[in-house]
């Protein structure tokens, strides 16, 4: 463990060493994501002015779950940066070189590809949690930020193991497959109260592609009255299982990898 | 000259229907974005009957007409052209005996035709089973629908070229693409119908070309527009493919001037 701590120190230095000489991209980067996620909220903002609740859910407490979705999905996507995961190291081949070291496998690509511009949109997630939180005038318990900790870990986690299923997909066919955008506009779900939706969703959401963990059910356990105890504190139990399913596919994947040839 | 127009769009059509498979996701997905919106909407209307105008059968079918609409008309002509610069293939094609700028559009078409045949169609089909849909009944309106788009496809392209064109002036365009297209999407009414907007924001809209992309022809798609109002929004379209070709002239020139090409 603290050898893969140490690793993670070499590449993030490395990582600034890199980015500093490219300042602007990093701003730009940072700048489009918050793009997408204003969209969204504009969207809301927009939606509440003809609007007073969504099924029983008000404008702050739409805009905190989406909140801690942006919060979520910010540390998810910081470390778990494997969109261009086939492209990259099974068509170039890069994989055999990360085979021969000593790390596994899968921490040192997430190291390689660590992307702390995605930091950014979690932190504005985080204040905008903040900022509901005051308008909806929500108590402060004392255990609330080690349970906001809890949550966001078990949160990413579900991504995490999703997404790790899915980039290990490619060890065994090597078809561009359209999956991950599916699944990337699937997740787009989880940041709305799941109330909205009909039985048949809500069933998906919660069991099989499991992205009403990472939105509105661990965000209701500090919205009290949308409080849904046994949910959200499942957050982190489905967490720890996708997270292992997903470490389990990968695994299992890596010993069918035969490199590209090239 | 124009035959070897007519030749580039018949090859990128043939090299698009060559990857048809990704576009059968293409439609999964296109669903799965309607299907947000419509649930979205639904909880938004609540008991309300009408909001802004639009009954839930009205908004239902805009969402999906708009999201639709978005499957023929979106291109990526803007990554296209700054690839182009950026590993300096342009230099080459500037020294071929057409216009660089038209072959691109001309791509474009080649690619808006595949989308409309093998996308959009059968995704408007796919859709209908899935949602409640209200087709309009006068044929008229489906005749004006295909011109109105084939204008948001023009000015779509136009506002991808300007963007791609960008790529001669600034050393990285790559956030500046992002943030075109999330604009596109919000300003032009594909994520929200403009009636919705604030008050203070739609005389704004009205001076940008954004909402003639798909506010326009979905409106008339979903019976909004009526008469005279129909053939109005449709010389806004025009007007704004007119204009935009000043801007487009202008960057380019002085973009030729600034060419200069590393190696070769």
């Amino acid at each position: 463990m603290s050898f893969t701590l140490s690793l993670f120190r070499e590449y993030i230095a490395n990582y600034l060493k890199t980015k500093l000489t490219y300042r602007a991209d990093f701003w730009v980067e940072v700048l489009s994501d918050l793009l997408f996620s204003a969209v969204n909220l504009v969207f809301i903002f927009v939606v509440f002015l003809h609007t007073p609740d969504l099924m029983g859910w008000t404008e702050a407490e739409v805009v905190f779950v989406y909140g801690y979705f942006m919060l979520a999905f910010g540390v998810f996507s910081t470390f778990f940066n494997l969109w261009n995961f086939s492209e990259r190291y099974i068509v170039k081949g890069e994989m055999d070189r990360v085979l021969t070291r000593p790390a596994h496998s899968l921490v040192q690509i997430m190291l390689e590809n660590v992307d702390p511009p995605s930091m950014v949109g979690g932190l504005v997630g985080l204040a905008i949690m903040g900022t509901s939180w005051a308008t909806l005038g929500l108590p402060f318990d004392w255990y609330d930020p080690i349970m906001l900790l809890v949550m966001v870990i078990g949160s990413v986690m579900i991504y995490g193991g999703l997404y790790t299923s899915l980039a290990a997909i490619s060890f065994y066919s090597d078809a561009p497959t359209g999956i991950v955008p599916l699944m990337f506009n699937i997740q787009n779900y989880g940041r709305y109260p799941v109330q909205i939706f009909n039985k048949g969703i809500r069933f998906l959401l919660s069991w099989v592609l499991p992205f009403a963990f990472v939105g509105v059910y661990p965000a209701s356990f500090f919205l009290d009255r949308h409080r849904d105890l046994t949910m959200s504190l499942l957050t982190p139990v489905v967490g720890v299982i996708v997270a292992t399913i997903g470490l389990t596919i990968w695994n299992r994947g890596i010993r069918k990898y035969r490199g590209a040839g090239s | 000259m124009a035959s070897a127009y007519l030749e580039l769009i018949r090859i990128r059509f043939l090299m698009m229907l060559a990857y048809r498979v990704n576009y059968y996701s293409g439609i999964i997905i296109y669903a799965i974005n309607i299907g947000a919106y419509y649930f979205l909407w639904k909880a938004i209307y609540g008991d309300a009957d009408t909001l802004q105008g639009f009954t839930v059968a009205q908004i239902t079918t805009y969402v999906a007409v708009s999201w639709m609409g978005r499957a023929f008309y979106f291109n990526n002509l803007d990554r296209e052209i700054s690839n182009d610069v950026r590993d300096g293939s342009l230099a080459v094609q500037m020294t071929r005996p057409y216009n660089y700028l038209i072959v691109k559009m001309m791509q474009g078409f080649g690619e808006g035709l595949f989308r409309f045949g093998l996308f959009m169609i059968p995704g408007m089909l796919v859709v209908s089973l899935l949602f409640p849909i209200t087709f309009p009944s006068d044929p008229v309106r489906y005749v004006v629908f295909i011109v109105m788009l084939w204008f948001s496809f023009l000015i779509n392209s136009q506002l991808n070229i300007l963007t791609g064109l960008f790529a001669f002036f600034v050393e990285n365009n790559e956030g500046m693409m992002r943030m075109k297209r999330v604009l596109v999407d919000l300003l032009s009414g594909v994520v929200l119908p403009i009636a919705f907007f604030p008050s203070w924001a739609k005389p704004v809209l009205d001076w940008l070309p954004f909402p003639a992309i798909t506010y326009l022809p979905s409106s008339v798609f979903t019976g909004r527009l009526n008469g005279a109002d129909v053939w109005q929004a449709l010389l806004v379209q025009v007007v704004w493919f007119a204009v935009l070709i000043i801007p487009i002239m202008a960057m380019w020139r002085s973009a030729r001037r600034r060419l200069f090409v590393q190696g070769g």
